[in-house]
């Protein structure tokens, strides 16, 4: 065990632990926005309660993304000084883009929406939430430019044994950025998406009185009676159908998100084929250079001339195999271990593929399942409500089907799932990258500070560890705790010195997001 | 080129001490100011909307180092290892209690929360001077000194803020915490800014040039022109004075470690690319006075002064 190794943990578990929060920042920050937007249009209750609802579980949710970020950008200082230098150059780039350009958008307009709900005009204020959701998604680009030149380096020399950009536009438009960028960020959707199933879901059985394992806990709430939560006051049918409104949101942003990330995924591993062959061998445990190759869905399981369809859109395709790589890239950089931890980097590309595409998959069936039927009575369903909405456009009844309960039970499942996968992306992406911090100029050994000693890393990587802990559990149990409680009390005893002045600000008043 | 990149880096540096200095002192002075759970809340008011924004100076400030500068980014987050493992500790547990605090159940939890903000923000106001004192002197005593200063100004600029943006009687136990923090804030500045020039002088390359001294004693008499300020009660121009004397003493910090910011290391040589920083220049063009003005528009937005029964939020 030497600093090196401790480093690369205290890297790991950093980073994962920061990827925990950024995907729901991206995609929830959006899903807010929309809920927001729905009401500044319609100007019904229910999207504004759901607006407040989902918009403090981000902030919770928030927070944490913002200080484990800090984290990130001094550790490639404090670890990984030679890296730094090495690459600060170009990769430092599209850092400082990242915090002047998105960082700065996002913290100061999401501080004007929190409270600026009864001081800024209704639209200012959308306008607000809308400006810090697409500031999460510009944080994005920037720091994946970043980290896909790692993988694939462009527009640079390497003068003085250090890398010089030649060229910015290259290295934003890197291919392997666009295609992983969209692959990301669509990836963080389905988990917010996810999240939001999850959430809507369980709300829907608590209306009903179930448990998420589909025990009775409770009578059902009945029409305007209390049962103990936030939200007793709204009646019950317009409770399910609020959760419904949310659910239905979600499943359509989840089901969108997941046609991008498969089309996106298929790209990236095209471009592994030509540009990181040792991932792409590893992640199918492939040893020798085969034509034709196949794809293994699981040990012993396979498809054949899969995987070369796939590498290269060419069934007879031949695709690198690991031991013959390490071969070749001995011949070309010297004698070292060029292979990655296989079995690390197989497992997580199908518990990516096969935990994601699951999550797409629920949404695309909840679809279905909640489709609106004209004119019909929803059939086979079992749930307890018959919620009917009135088309005001054609006069026509609308049958919306109720969610069934144990779709709604499934959905509970679409918060661990994907962030199971998006997780296993990045250890694929980054395991299957080694020993390589830049892909064929820099190696991980090379990159770590060299002044830094076993100790001092030891006493960070054990506190930060302890610390993200303690968070990690106190950030749940408030997430469950709000999810538990409901959202708050609708608007009722407007504010009668706003009242006069904008008549709009009545409605916004009462706020406890901070 | 490379000069003008130091200037910018240390434009950021000073936007960082002086927006997130009221932070820290606001947050430091959290117990002290406040009495009730309705006044606690009128003082973290005062920030809650910008702390974060704030914080995003120094986020630009460290990538903009790393851009422009890898090697004295690098250098000096490697050398300071600890110091800035415990900086960042304290963000953490502050941003946390901070974005928290409003959704805990009252009682413990959010006393945990008040705990995280009083104990980052002391700390980290703390580590940054200590950071730079030891920079310069490399002993422990400019080590504490250093500390001391940012620590006790911070603390002095919190609460001249804090007495500019709420009323009744937490605005007046600013007005007494920020002639305390005088007390301490106004000698410490007078032993630790004179040496910053100083310090200069012992190092080959580093130019204590006549520039330094003037900015190092014009930042104690913004200093203690604040202090008097506050006194008389003209708490607009006594922010204004906090400010610039913060402003003064980052000019004279960053001027003393021209052209050479870590022992060893010259600007020159850390720099990057002319192609990097040019087209770092055209960005930083068009993005800062955009950040700026949006910046300042919220800062407008939240300008009224806060009473205990804020029932805004
Ligand atoms: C919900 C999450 C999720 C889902 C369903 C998928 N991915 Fe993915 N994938 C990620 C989340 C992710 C990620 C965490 O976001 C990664 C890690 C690094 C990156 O660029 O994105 C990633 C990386 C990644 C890479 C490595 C890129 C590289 O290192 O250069 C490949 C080849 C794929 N993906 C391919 C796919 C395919 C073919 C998918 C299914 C159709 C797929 N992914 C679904
Ligand atoms: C841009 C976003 C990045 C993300 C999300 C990310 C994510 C990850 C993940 C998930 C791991 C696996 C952790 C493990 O070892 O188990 C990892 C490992 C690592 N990453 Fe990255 N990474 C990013 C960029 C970088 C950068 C810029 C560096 C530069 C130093 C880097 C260097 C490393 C190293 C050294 C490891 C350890 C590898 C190992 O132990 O096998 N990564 N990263
Ligand atoms: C390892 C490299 C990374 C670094 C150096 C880094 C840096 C940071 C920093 C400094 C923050 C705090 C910003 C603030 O206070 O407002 C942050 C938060 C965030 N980062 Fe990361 N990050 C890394 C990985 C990633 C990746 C891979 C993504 C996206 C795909 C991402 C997207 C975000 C988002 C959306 C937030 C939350 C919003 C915010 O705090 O502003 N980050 N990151």
């Amino acid at each position: 065990m030497d600093a090196l190794d401790l480093a690369r943990w205290q890297f790991g578990v950093t980073t994962v632990y920061h990827f925990l929060f950024v995907p729901l920042t991206i995609g929830l920050g959006a899903f807010v926005a929309g809920l927001q937007t729905a009401w500044y249009r319609t100007g019904k209750d229910h999207y504004l309660t759901l607006t407040k609802f989902f918009g403090k579980l981000f902030l919770i949710n928030f927070a944490m993304g913002v200080v484990t970020g800090i984290v990130q950008e001094f550790q490639f200082g404090m670890n990984w000084s030679e890296y730094s230098t090495f690459v600060g150059d170009v990769f430092g780039a599209p850092l400082a883009l990242e915090s002047l350009v998105a960082f700065f958008l996002e913290s100061t307009f999401l501080g004007l929406w929190i409270f600026g709900w009864n001081r800024l005009p209704k639209r200012l204020h959308l306008a607000a939430i809308w400006a810090a959701a697409i500031g999460s998604n510009l944080s994005a680009y920037f720091i994946l430019a970043a980290n896909a030149w790692m993988k694939h380096p462009v527009g640079y020399e390497v003068v003085n044994g250090r890398a010089r950009m030649t060229d910015l536009w290259a290295v934003l438009t890197n291919p392997t950025a666009l295609a992983q960028i969209p692959h990301v960020v669509a990836a963080a959707f389905v988990v917010a998406g996810g999240f939001v199933l999850a959430v809507s879901g369980y709300r829907i059985l608590r209306e009903r009185g179930l448990g998420v394992t589909g025990r009775r806990t409770a009578e059902p709430a009945t029409a305007g009676a209390g049962d103990g939560d936030g939200d007793a006051t709204i009646p019950l049918r317009r409770r399910t159908d609020m959760w419904r409104t949310s659910l239905r949101g979600a499943l359509v942003m989840t089901a969108l998100a997941g046609v991008v990330v498969a089309g996106t995924g298929d790209l990236s591993g095209r471009l592994l084929h030509e540009q990181q062959p040792m991932k792409l061998a590893a992640a199918e445990g492939l040893t020798r250079d085969t034509a034709g190759a196949p794809f293994s869905i699981v040990p012993g399981v396979e498809v054949p001339n899969m995987l070369s369809l796939l590498a290269a859109h060419d069934p007879g395709a031949t695709v690198q195999g690991v031991d013959d790589i390490q071969r070749r890239y001995e011949e070309q950089f010297g004698p070292a271990d060029y292979t990655p931890n296989v079995p690390v980097v197989f497992w997580s590309f199908r518990v990516m593929i096969g935990f994601g595409m699951a999550t797409v998959g629920l949404s695309v069936l909840g679809l279905w399942l909640t489709r609106k039927r004209r004119g019909g009575q929803p059939s086979g369903q079992r749930g307890r409500q018959r919620g009917r909405r009135h088309d005001s456009r054609t006069g026509e009844k609308r049958a919306a089907a109720p969610v069934p309960s144990w779709f709604a039970r499934a959905c509970v499942l679409a918060l661990p799932l994907p962030m199971m996968a998006i997780i296993a992306g990045w250890l694929l992406s980054e395991i299957g990258r080694q020993p390589w911090t830049v892909q064929g100029e820099l190696l991980t050994a090379a990159s770590v500070s060299p002044g830094v000693s076993l100790a001092e890393v030891a006493i960070s990587l054990s506190v930060f560890t302890v610390l993200y802990g303690v968070l990690a559990v106190a950030e749940a149990a408030l997430l469950v705790r709000h999810v538990k409680a409901g959202p708050e009390q609708p608007p009722t005893i407007p504010d009668p010195t706003l009242t006069a002045a904008d008549p709009d600000a009545a409605r916004l008043t009462p706020t406890l997001m901070y | 080129m490379t000069t003008f990149w130091f200037i910018v880096i240390a434009f950021l540096w000073t936007g960082y001490f002086v927006l997130e200095g009221f932070d820290f002192g606001v947050g430091a002075l959290l117990p002290l100011l406040s009495r009730s759970e309705a006044e606690r809340r009128q003082v973290i008011g005062t920030i809650g909307p910008v702390w974060d924004g704030n914080e995003v100076w120094m986020i630009t400030a460290v990538g903009a180092m790393f851009a422009a500068f890898p090697a004295w980014y690098s250098g000096l987050l490697s050398s300071f290892y600890l110091p800035m493992f415990l900086i960042v500790a304290g963000l953490i547990v502050r941003g946390v209690g901070l974005e928290w605090r409003g959704k805990v159940r009252p009682g413990r939890e959010r006393a945990l929360c008040d705990a995280g903000i009083v104990a980052g923000s002391v700390l980290t106001a703390f580590l940054w001077g200590a950071v730079f004192g030891n920079l310069l002197y490399d002993t422990v005593l400019a080590t504490v000194i250093g500390g001391l200063l940012s620590l006790s100004v911070a603390i002095l600029h919190g609460a001249v803020f804090v007495t500019l943006k709420t009323t009744g009687p937490v605005r007046a136990r600013a007005r007494r915490a920020a002639l305390l923090a005088a007390a301490a804030a106004v000698p410490v500045g007078v032993v630790a800014l004179p040496s910053i020039p100083a310090s200069a002088m012992d190092v080959p390359n580093w130019s204590a040039s006549p520039w330094l001294w003037a900015c190092a004693v014009l930042a104690m008499a913004a200093l203690t022109a604040g202090v008097a300020l506050v006194w008389r009660r003209r708490e607009g121009w006594a922010f204004t004075a906090t400010a610039l004397s913060i402003v003064l003493t980052t000019a004279t910090l960053f001027g003393a470690m021209w052209p050479a910011p870590l022992p060893g290391l010259t600007l020159a040589e850390a720099a990057s690319a002319p192609y990097t920083l040019t087209m770092l220049t055209w960005i930083g063009l068009i993005a800062l006075p955009a950040v700026l003005v949006y910046q300042g528009w919220s800062y407008w937005v939240f300008r009224k002064r806060l009473t205990v029964d804020i029932s805004s939020h």
